[in-house]
């Protein structure tokens, strides 16, 4: 077994090679914006050079004598569309050709349509606007923002976590810390770029966009365009890295359509690279002030953890990561408190563990802190701290596998070679420095429909509007239908990424694997139920055999006595050609309204924090070894180890390849990504992948992933916990905590760079 | 993109009579109509966002010189053509066994894909890649004469600290050409007035009260060679690049150096520094201060002071005057501890 697919443990599929692989590796999987359509319109934007005030002027002229321009959609051209809306599917409530008001920089102040994307982009630069600019404030520390308490502003975060008297705690605390720590923005960055190709067939409109909500965005595009949601469709079949960045509409996919319509043809809008940064989402910076106290005998007494984070002017985004930090560890008492800060920003929106990635970091070099300041191994420190029940609502975990997890990462790491005084370990020039944090990531599940069909042949073709955005999920439902239904993978086919397949929820939050394989997994009992109906009956090849104790195996039904009768052969005796089942999945604790509102395009969630019999997390601990230059402070990551537990693994190929590509995302968080703001004029101003820093092959080492059995009934039927966002939880801190082991310096705000070590 | 002619001159003295005109003594290359392509790995990007605005392109690639194309290995020195591809240099054995500080500064500049394509002509004349240079809302004095400098109070963590002027701060981003200010090459020009040879350090001009003009060659000048002279420095040289990750970044700080050694003590030293400078920055104060002493962390370090005694911080980029010292301190050192 080589290291990409590593050996199933117990409760583990096998490592299943992905069935788009080829397609990917040979250039033929078609993604939206490749899809060839006759006649087709290019697109450019001209986006806003200010980040506040009001578009005085715009002059078209000098664009539009551009030979080959064919139409420039601008202010006045939406009138007759609704607004866009901020929330389940809409990115942000800024409706930029609507209104003249200017909320951020790079926002949207026309779409040039011309014969060839050289033209589009050549008159899109003509653009230009007159501007009553007035003074933008930028982030946190500038003049003119707005602050409030994030709690309720957004359903997304309805409450401060709260547990027992901090104030008495912390006062009575032998052993205390109270730090700040800070995250930055952060930009997706997808290599795929976001595109929207609009076709119009009379009233019916086919969008070809990178979506990871092709339902919801049929529903909020037909609501914008009023238009019947039956004669809108957004066709997303495979998505070059996604990461949230394509979770919520933006306006510019209303736009395209608008332009389609109004010139008679298919239009395509590749946004570029730096005009990205403005119009899509992305990951608000944060600011968090921790307060723990602690006994002398390591427990701690009191958890505080107050946050701050960057949205736009108008939207409530809010992440709320304390929901998770407040439940990690026994604290004894919880105080928190989440503000929202309203700038003049572009709407954030997801990004990888949105919540967990910066409030975690904050919170777990916390724990290094403390454990500094007690004396203590940090491994150990967290043992003394594993709690028998979250300490919010006081309901067990479904399962937690957290300690394990230490104990295997820590195991294959060589932690125990690890000389805990600061500065002590050294190779040549290089300084040694080894840290470890938690990863956490709470377990949610959503309805989602699938249909399923089998032929004579054995066939299986599975149908679900979920979305391949790279995680191995279509190969993982392809899995399920194999095993339930006995085929092989060749038997199996899987459509995704449509929205006129059967509805399933947001590609988001790591519910993907657990809701489709639980739909798909229904879908494929019901025809399991059909054929062993069908194989026991009367007359028929397994007449007589209880249904409980057939299975299906090899393309035959079989008993338990080893008796078995061939797939055709059943289809034969039914006299039908193909089974096809469709099933809707429903969590446990769903709403009555649940399922309807699936079809409505809303995801609705349960699991995390909100369930009633128990709160459902997944775990993980890395361990990371950093080198850090003795002159020139330049710091580098040669090997990392991460121990997950994520109840059951479906194939534990794509498992790891999503962990490890987590852990690689983390080093690129605690090292290389941010993006920098000009504050004097609130603009993004390193826009490009040039100065956008993600780490390449060469800063990527040893990367292990241990994958820790774990068992759990009560997450959903299928027994998953989602682990896409765990990977990158916790390994900026690790890293910080492992600078600070070589060098004696505590870096709290990210990343961490020579600049910071330099001095 | 603006549409452009684009055309593919077939010897040097065409592509010169092409690009002549009678006023190009006054016109910056980077400002004519008619300019010189042949990676494109620069200038293509500046197209596209419209910082530079040519309306005529000349593809050097069809030049028939096969001189353009020669690395030529001499005792005394190295020849490189102007179309010699990086990557072709920085693989070359002999340059790296004769002179590894030249493959060094090669090797670990951009990326495979660029180095295959890029040019030594064109990578010496590589434009700065400041964020608001390359960015045409912004004022920037390089790209419009006059309009200001939005990175002197914006974000200029990657901004230079030496060879400054309150114009502009915009850093020389190239790594080679550290390389060859270090070794007094010389460059080979050849415009509509006749061939010339200038040193190499003389190729590059500080911002001052005009950072639209860079470079000291004419609008319809070309380079066509760069010469490297060997001597008892060259084999034991270094190039030493920090940069924020290990592959595919720019330098924040960098040291090219050569040491001539007598046992311990320094014959004399060549030392250029990247990443902190408005251009290829040789640093004569520094190797005054180690010619004739015994080269150690002490001398190095006063070394590294002098290099950067002029050395002026903006708000962000003030890390690159220790980084810079630390740098130089270790590219020194190593470089001393290589046999010669």
């Amino acid at each position: 077994m080589n290291q990409a697919a590593p050996a199933p443990r117990e409760n583990q599929g096998d490592p299943v090679v992905r069935i788009d692989a080829r397609l990917k590796v040979t250039g033929q999987a078609g993604y939206p914006a490749d899809i060839v359509t006759a006649n087709v319109a290019y697109g450019a934007l001209a986006t806003s050079s200010i980040a506040r005030g009001k578009v005085s002027e715009l002059h078209t002229k000098d664009a539009n004598a551009v030979p080959g321009v064919l139409d420039i959609v601008t202010y006045g051209d939406l009138d007759k569309t609704d607004m866009p809306k901020f929330g389940n599917t809409g990115a942000s409530s800024i409706g930029p050709l609507h209104d003249k008001t200017v909320f951020h920089d790079g926002q949207i102040i026309a779409l040039v349509v011309a014969e060839t994307f050289e033209a589009a982009e050549e008159a899109a630069m003509l653009v230009r606007a007159d501007y009553e600019d007035e003074r933008p404030s930028a982030s946190f520390d500038s003049k003119g923002v707005k602050m409030e308490p994030a709690a309720g502003k957004s359903p997304m975060f309805k409450e401060d976590a709260k547990a027992g008297d901090f104030d008495a705690a912390w006062a009575d605390a032998t052993v205390k810390i109270d730090e700040k720590y800070s995250t930055p923005t952060q930009h997706h960055n997808p290599i795929e770029l976001f595109s929207t190709t609009a076709i119009w067939q009379g009233d019916q409109l086919t969008i070809h966009e990178p979506s990871q909500n092709v339902t919801g965005w049929k529903v909020e595009l037909a609501r914008q365009l009023k238009l019947d949601p039956a004669n809108v469709r957004i066709v997303s079949p495979y998505i070059g890295g996604a990461f949230g960045s394509k979770g919520p509409m933006t306006a510019r996919t209303a736009i395209v359509a608008v332009a389609a319509r109004r010139i008679g043809r298919p239009v395509r809008c590749v946004v570029n690279r730096m005009q990205a940064f403005g119009t899509q989402t992305y990951r608000a910076e944060t600011r968090h002030r921790i307060r723990m106290g602690a006994g002398k005998d390591g427990r701690i007494t009191a958890f505080g953890h107050e946050a701050w984070e960057v949205t736009s002017r108008p939207d409530p985004y809010v992440v709320g990561g304390t929901s998770a930090t407040a439940r990690m560890y026994d604290y004894g008492s919880v105080l928190t408190h989440v503000s929202l800060v309203h700038a003049d920003r572009n709407t954030p929106g997801y990004m990888r563990s949105p919540p967990e990635t910066p409030y975690v970091y904050a919170l777990e070099n916390a724990m290094d802190e403390m454990a500094v300041a007690l004396g203590m191994d940090p491994v150990e420190f967290r043992r003394i701290n594993e709690p028998e029940k979250e300490p919010i609502g006081g309901k067990p975990f479904s399962s937690r596998s957290l300690i394990k997890c230490y104990d295997q990462a820590s195991e294959a790491f060589g932690w125990s070679k690890r000389d805990p005084r600061v500065g002590s370990m050294r190779d040549g020039d290089w300084l040694v420095g080894m840290g470890c944090a938690t990863a956490i990531y709470p377990t949610a599940a959503a309805p989602c429909a699938a249909r399923v069909r089998l032929t004579a042949d054995g066939e299986v073709r599975v149908q679900c509007g979920s979305h391949e955005i790279g995680t191995g999920v279509r190969t993982i439902a392809g899995q399920m239908a194999a095993e339930r239904l006995g085929v092989g993978m060749d038997k199996i086919s899987v459509e995704m990424g449509d929205s006129a397949l059967p509805p399933a929820p947001v590609s988001g939050g790591s519910i993907s694997t657990a809701s489709v394989c639980s739909a798909v997994m229904k879908a494929c009992d019901a025809i399991r139920e059909k054929l062993f109906a069908a194989a026991a009956g009367k007359g028929a090849p397994l007449a007589g055999s209880a249904n409980a104790k057939l299975d299906l195996k090899d393309e035959e039904v079989v008993t338990e006595t080893g008796k078995s009768a061939k797939l055709a052969d059943v289809f034969k005796a039914m006299q039908v050609g193909a089974i096809e089942e469709y099933a809707e999945f429903a969590p446990k604790g769903s709403s009555p309204e649940a399922l309807r509102k699936l079809y409505a395009g809303q995801s609705e969630f349960h699991g995390g924090e909100n369930d009633e019999d128990s709160v459902k997390y997944a775990f993980g601990a890395e361990f990371v070894e950093v080198r850090i230059n003795s002159y020139t402070r330049e710091i580098r990551v040669p090997r990392m180890v991460g121990a997950f537990a994520a109840g059951r693994i479906m194939n534990t190929r794509t498992a790891r390849s999503q962990l490890i590509g987590g852990m690689i995302w983390g080093i690129g968080q605690a090292l290389h990504e941010a993006t920098e703001i000009d504050q004097r004029h609130a603009r993004y101003v390193n826009r490009d992948l040039q100065d956008y820093l993600v780490p390449v092959n060469a800063d990527i080492k040893q990367v292990d992933v241990i994958l820790v059995p774990e068992i759990d009934h009560q997450v959903n039927p299928a027994g998953v916990k989602g682990l896409g966002e765990l990977g990158n939880v916790g390994t900026a801190a690790a890293v910080a905590s492992a600078v600070y082991h070589a060098t004696g310096k505590r870096i709290r705000d990210l990343p961490i760079r020579i600049d910071d070590l330099i001095g | 993109m603006r549409p452009f002619v684009y055309e593919r001159p077939t010897s040097v003295s065409t592509a010169i009579a092409m690009a002549s005109r009678p006023d190009a003594v006054h016109v910056p290359p980077t400002g004519a109509d008619t300019q010189f392509i042949v990676g494109g790995t620069n200038l293509a990007d500046y197209m596209k966002l419209g910082v530079a605005r040519p309306e005529r392109l000349l593809d050097l690639n069809t030049l028939a010189e096969p001189a353009l194309r020669q690395i030529r290995i001499d005792d005394d020195k190295i020849r490189f053509g102007a179309l010699v591809r990086m990557g072709e240099a920085a693989d070359n054995n002999d340059v790296r066994r004769r002179c590894p500080v030249l493959a060094d500064s090669l090797k670990f500049a951009a990326s495979g894909q660029l180095r295959n394509m890029a040019s030594l002509g064109g990578n010496v004349l590589q434009r700065t890649r400041c964020e608001y240079f390359r960015e045409i809302s912004w004022p920037c004095n390089k790209r419009e004469p006059g309009s200001g400098c939005a990175a002197m109070e914006g974000s200029n963590r990657q901004h230079a600290v030496l060879g400054t002027s309150d114009a502009c701060i915009a850093t020389y981003h190239g790594d080679f050409a550290q390389a060859l200010v270090a070794l007094d090459a010389t460059v080979d020009v050849e415009g509509p007035r006749g061939r010339r040879t200038l040193t190499f350090a003389k190729l590059h001009k500080r911002p001052g009260e005009t950072p639209d003009i860079e470079t000291d060659l004419a609008a319809d000048e070309l380079i066509t060679a760069i010469e490297v002279p060997l001597a008892q420095w060259s084999s034991r040289s270094r190039y030493l690049k920090i940069r924020d990750r290990e592959s595919y970044a720019f330098a924040l700080a960098s040291a090219a150096v050569a040491l001539d050694m007598d046992g311990e003590t320094v014959r004399s030293a060549r030392i250029a520094l990247g990443g902190v400078a408005t251009v290829p920055w040789r640093a004569r104060e520094a190797e005054d201060v180690l010619q004739g002493k015994v080269l150690d962390e002490a001398t190095a370090q006063e070394a590294a002071e002098a290099a950067f005694a002029d050395a002026r911080p903006r708000e962000h980029n003030a890390f690159k005057i220790p980084l810079g010292k630390r740098t130089l301190v270790r590219a020194l050192l190593e470089t001393r501890d290589m046999k010669g």
